[in-house]
């Protein structure tokens, strides 16, 4: 069963009048449980791609599936609530809250779903044990290395249990050993929890972590 | 974790900001408050005095004087029950010059008209047995016993540490010389009575005798009048007494008496008015630009915030409740802290400053509106930002 399906999926931005053209009539499917890579040069939409899936932006034209729902049609606070149960995002700079502690970083996603107190806290605990971190529960992410705010912002895109995890640059920031320890992470919750990653990335290395490879270029998608 | 913790772990990220943006609101509110609660005595004095009582003066200015045999012919006047004389002496305590309190002249017969506003508390026992009359306070024997007694109110006694019996001197300004005084009473006002306990009271006979030399010149006479509803109409026979006579009278009920009197700070109301008004605008963009601050700083947190699933609307309660604590805090200790400090303070010769409640809820009003509207800019942009712009990327 297809976990992501695009269907000739355009994406233009305005500049002023201008139009750019960034994605051009896309068409992709994922199927559940895969680990997709996606590479390209810088401009190419990988990001945007990224963000089509994750319904963060919005497409000019086409489909964008996710499990059964066509994400497309959605509006800003339908599309919010999906994305609280539906999405993991990994952002390359981690974009952790800097105020809040790792456990409270890890326990934001689910302050969106009905659940105790005492039940957040425990599953953002079980999330920061998997990744190793369960002896920094209390540090503020100025606290942790580059390699730890990742593997706690890791945490926080899959303590709500989503489907699908989305990884843009997730190692662009880090060393090669922080970034081997988050591409096993990755790797596990492909194999270990069924997760469907997508993960956008400029380092060949770490695309091999990933099943399936996938280039854009000028928008469009060459293999 | 959960929606207002969140806002109160924002609020922390810069504490010294919130709380100098709280302080400047609390300052704020503190003079809205203060100012306000001026506003509210000055409109309490205009509306003193009773129904019961008329004041006549000199009709041209209150600093002219009437002559002392119009007393008779007032009390004369049907309706009118008793009349009595009222003269301000407007001198200094040498030792506390700046220390202002009123001081009254005023005959024997003012006593039984203000009867039913102030009670003696303490009083001297008189040297010499004299009688007094049946409508008289017994207490006030040593007051009728000597001249240049007088009748102190409560609070100036302890605002000048003053004892029962002390000789007191002033110094005249209208009625220049030293005058020398002793205290042979304490009253306290009757609940109700717009009459305060801070005014000193002696006998006009004294006045007569050293300050006009024999002579009766009266500043205002107070006249009870047995039937409320028929003040307009012996205000005007009292006034048509006079009207032809080298110094005509002007009649009008004690109430409008008081607002005349309070009109002579002009449009100070308007201004504090003003002023209320321009520090409270003032606050308010004070606020907003913290407010818009504080938020232009997390805009890529608010684009993770909405990415994560936080939907526009609780981005923008998120930060309009952000803006109220701020304001509300401020708000609630500036106007409670005016409520401490400046309740009962003195406005010379008005009554204290009573700050009434719905002054201090006004205050605590504002403050929420001043954060809902401050924090309304930077809430709308926030909750219209588009995920992607806020995390700046486009690749």
């Amino acid at each position: 069963m297809a976990s992501v399906r695009l269907s000739n999926v355009r994406k233009v931005y305005r500049r002023d009048t201008q139009e750019v053209p960034v994605l051009d009539g896309v068409s992709l499917e994922i199927v559940s449980g895969d680990y997709v890579a996606l590479m390209g040069p810088s401009g190419s939409g990988k990001t945007t791609l990224l963000n089509l899936i994750g319904g963060i932006d919005q497409p000019t034209s086409g489909d964008v599936f996710v499990g059964d729902q066509n994400i497309a049609r959605l509006d800003s606070g339908a599309l919010a609530k999906w994305r609280s149960r539906n999405i993991g995002y990994i952002f390359q700079l981690y974009n952790l809250m800097p105020v809040l502690t790792a456990l409270q970083n890890v326990e934001l996603p689910l302050s969106l779903h009905k659940m105790s107190g005492k039940e957040r806290k425990e599953r953002a605990k079980v999330a920061l044990e998997l990744v190793g971190l369960g002896d920094r529960l209390d540090h503020y992410p100025r606290q942790l290395s580059g390699g730890q705010e990742q593997r706690v912002a890791i945490a926080r895109a899959m303590v709500s249990d989503p489907e699908v995890l989305l990884a843009d640059e997730p190692t662009g920031d880090l060393d090669r050993k922080s970034a081997d320890e988050v591409l096993r992470l990755l790797e596990r919750l492909n194999t270990e929890f069924k997760k469907t990653i997508v993960m956008v990335t400029h380092d060949p290395h770490a695309a091999e972590h990933a099943r399936r490879t996938l280039h854009l270029d000028k928008g469009e998608l060459t293999n | 974790m959960n929606f207002l913790s969140l806002v109160f772990v924002n609020l922390r990220r810069n504490w010294i900001r919130t709380l100098l943006t709280m302080a400047s609101v609390m300052v704020a509110l503190f003079l809205y408050c203060t100012l306000g609660g001026v506003l509210d005595t000055l409109n309490a004095a205009a509306d003193a005095g009773s129904r019961e009582r008329l004041a006549t003066r000199n009709a041209i200015s209150l600093v002219q004087v009437i002559p002392g045999s119009y007393q008779d012919r007032i009390a004369a006047i049907p309706g009118v029950q008793r009349v009595c004389i009222q003269n301000w002496f407007g001198a200094q305590d040498p030792i506390d010059k700046k220390g202002f309190f009123a001081q009254f002249a005023v005959d024997n017969n003012f006593w039984p008209v203000y009867a039913k506003d102030m009670t003696l508390i303490k009083w001297s026992d008189p040297q010499v047995q004299i009688p007094v009359a049946a409508d008289q306070d017994p207490h006030m024997a040593a007051y009728f016993a000597e001249r240049n007694a007088c009748i102190v109110g409560e609070k100036l006694m302890k605002q000048k540490r003053w004892k029962l019996g002390q000789s007191v001197k002033l110094e005249g300004t209208i009625y220049p010389g030293t005058w020398e005084f002793v205290i042979r009473g304490v009253y306290r006002h009757k609940p109700g009575s717009a009459l305060t306990d801070e005014v000193f009271w002696f006998r006009f006979d004294y006045l007569s005798e050293k300050g006009m030399g024999g002579q009766n010149f009266v500043g205002v006479y107070k006249v009870a009048i047995s039937d409320p509803s028929k003040s307009a109409a012996i205000a005007k026979e009292i006034d048509a007494q006079f009207e032809n006579s080298d110094a005509a009278t002007l009649t009008e009920s004690e109430q409008a008496f008081g607002a005349g009197f309070v009109s002579m700070y002009g449009n100070v109301p308007f201004a504090l008015r003003v002023i209320g008004l321009a520090v409270v605008f003032t606050i308010l963009l004070i606020a907003a630009n913290t407010m818009v601050t504080a938020v232009r700083e997390r805009t890529s947190e608010i684009g993770v915030l909405k990415t994560l699933g936080f939907t526009d609307h609780s981005v923008f309660m998120m930060i309009v409740v952000e803006a109220a604590v701020i304001t509300l805090g401020g708000g609630v200790a500036g106007a409670m802290l005016a409520r401490l400090a400046v309740s009962g303070a003195n406005l010379g010769f008005l009554p204290p400053i009573v700050l009434q409640w719905s002054t201090v809820l006004t205050g605590v009003a504002i403050a929420v509106v001043i954060g809902a509207i401050s924090g309304l800019i930077p809430a709308i942009q926030a909750s219209r930002l588009r995920i992607v712009d806020a995390l700046r990327r486009v690749d």
